[in-house]
């Protein structure tokens, strides 16, 4: 398994780094939206990220209802619109503190990168279609509608909490901060015991996460109930940069590089829900089309003598 | 009595084997709890920790009522091992064979959990008890703590003991515990104090010290005082709702 994957990594790198995208059809373009923006510059040194407003600085106005009832849902989002939501997620998860945390894929830095045009499905995307995106794949739902009163809110939100970034200026601390792959590739036998010795405590050694009766709070990172795998969090490389700066909680920036795209690794080698856009029923197909050129990822190769795509319901 | 043979056949096999499920020997955590174990130097437990196991703020023994199994028989193991000192409790624990931590633990882990009533998202006032337990203070890497310890902070897991139904005072005991007092200089009119270290040192991953190291005198009252004031329900909370953030 080692040599297959260190290969495999080997394989993959070059690709990374071109970063070459497929355009797709149309049809496909709407769920098509889960590449990255250029890579975010490195933080001056002594500089501080930026600073976004504070919460009590929040208008007591009809626009700053908006704001907090769009802070509400990104902190308790299954909670509060179930129907859009398919797993055990909310967008706390992956941006940490509300969304203000830099290398936690800060809305501050994103909400102002966008509209942005994007090779991958050859269109420009709105703000409101990222999001979307979240809740099609990393929520594995489906998505509110882009007029819907949700993801008004959830704008609004992202609209505040953005006041004084410059528009179009990528931000540091945007997005995850992903540190470069290993030179000798990763190791998912490695990672498992990262896992069991630095995650497993909250996350539990089945990967399920950790709910108090119906609400979950240590989040499942594989499974049923975890992002599928159209999410972005599914690239090896993505999830080496959360994990890397934000994991243990409270304890970010601990684990090394290596060990960061270990564990990230033998997270995702385990089976989640499908890619919403499989093609034709077709693992290889999906791979080809949506995971080939998409980072480092494990979809629809064979780990442990068994093809991982399969996905969980 | 019996209204058949067949019955009173099932009712004595149903209480041997009720004498089956409790081996000659066994330790009786209601017994221990009310009337301490087989060495007398384990005192009863609910002479400090209440008669209904929520313990006693003003002496800051903390409530054991509804605390997971898992959570008390390791932290009576760490006050045995040392790595959780306090010199009322060490001893008690040491005096506590294996059979009756283990069985005290069972008797209060049956006991009701602490009770809290969900009520709509919470608004806090930054500074305050409240943000540090719903906001956290990320700028110095410090979790909200009700990202661990639950919404609410009822707990979870075995890992993560409730906050709720938790004195101001043991809550900051802890905290102190966690973090020691660092050394202080001689003042006009104080003297110089040596460095107390850390006297709480069980903590999963170290997930705790940081975070108490952290925080300051200040931080560390009202955050207690906001877990201990969020009082406890006379309801029992629906489990199938959801508790908002």
């Amino acid at each position: 398994m080692k040599i297959t994957l260190r290969r495999l990594t080997a394989a993959l790198l070059p690709l990374l780094a071109a970063h070459a995208m497929a355009a797709d059809s149309p049809r496909n373009a709407r769920l098509d939206d889960q590449t990255q923006l250029p890579t975010a510059p490195a933080r001056p040194a002594g500089k501080a990220y930026f600073q976004p407003p504070a919460e009590a600085d929040i208008p007591n106005n009809a626009f700053g209802d908006l704001v907090r009832r769009g802070q509400d849902l990104f902190m308790n989002t299954k909670a509060l619109v179930p129907e859009y939501v398919g797993n055990e997620m909310n967008c706390v998860n992956c941006h940490i503190d509300r969304g203000r945390k830099a290398n936690s894929a800060p809305l501050w830095a994103a909400y102002t990168m966008y509209p942005a045009f994007r090779k991958k499905n050859n269109k420009v995307n709105t703000f409101v279609e990222r999001m979307q995106g979240c809740f099609q794949f990393s929520m594995n739902g489906k998505a509110p509608a882009a007029d819907s009163e949700v993801l008004a809110a959830l704008t609004a939100y992202a609209y505040w909490m953005s006041s004084g970034v410059p528009i179009g200026k990528v931000q540091p601390g945007r997005g995850f901060d992903e540190p470069p792959p290993p030179r000798g590739g990763y190791d998912i036998a490695r990672g498992k015991a990262v896992y069991e010795k630095q995650c497993a405590l909250c996350h539990g050694d089945d990967g399920a996460g950790k709910k108090v009766g119906a609400t979950s709070v240590f989040p499942p990172l594989w499974g049923k109930d975890s992002y599928n795998w159209g999410a972005g969090m599914h690239r090896i490389n993505t999830a080496a940069g959360f994990i890397q700066h934000n994991m243990p909680l409270g304890r970010g920036e601990t684990l090394s590089d290596q060990e960061a795209w270990d564990v990230a690794a033998y997270v995702n080698a385990h089976e989640r829900p499908q890619d919403p856009r499989l093609v034709n029923g077709d693992i290889d197909e999906t791979r080809k089309r949506y995971h080939a050129d998409d980072g480092v990822n494990l979809y629809g190769v064979i780990v442990d003598g068994r093809k991982l795509g399969q996905g969980v319901k | 009595m019996f209204s058949s043979p067949v019955s009173a056949r099932a009712l004595c096999l149903y209480a041997s084997l009720l004498t089956l499920s409790v081996p000659a020997g066994a330790a009786d955590g209601e017994a221990i709890i009310q009337k301490g174990g087989a060495n007398p130097a384990a005192m009863p437990c609910m002479s400090c920790h209440g008669v209904d196991g929520k313990g006693m703020a003003a002496g800051g023994f903390p409530r054991l009522a509804g605390l997971p199994e898992a959570y008390i028989a390791k932290q009576l193991a760490d006050f045995k091992a040392g790595r959780r000192e306090n010199p009322l409790m060490q001893p008690i624990a040491q005096a506590l064979g294996d059979a009756e931590a283990a069985a005290v633990a069972k008797a209060y882990a049956s006991q009701p959990k602490v009770s809290i009533k969900a009520g709509p998202v919470e608004r806090p006032k930054e500074g305050s008890g409240a943000w540090l337990a719903l906001r956290g203070a990320w700028e110095r890497n410090i979790p909200e703590c009700t990202l661990c310890h639950g919404p609410a902070g009822v707990g979870v897991g075995d890992v993560f003991p409730p906050l709720a139904g938790q004195s101001a005072e043991y809550i900051e005991a802890q905290l102190r515990a966690w973090r020691g007092t660092p050394a202080q200089l001689a003042g006009k009119k104080s003297k110089a104090l040596a460095a107390v270290p850390a006297t709480r040192r069980n903590d999963p991953n170290g997930l705790m010290q940081h975070i108490a190291a952290d925080l300051s005198e200040a931080e560390i009252k009202a955050v207690s005082a906001y877990f201990a004031g969020l009082g406890e329900s006379t309801e029992p909370f629906d489990e199938s709702q959801h508790r908002l953030r």
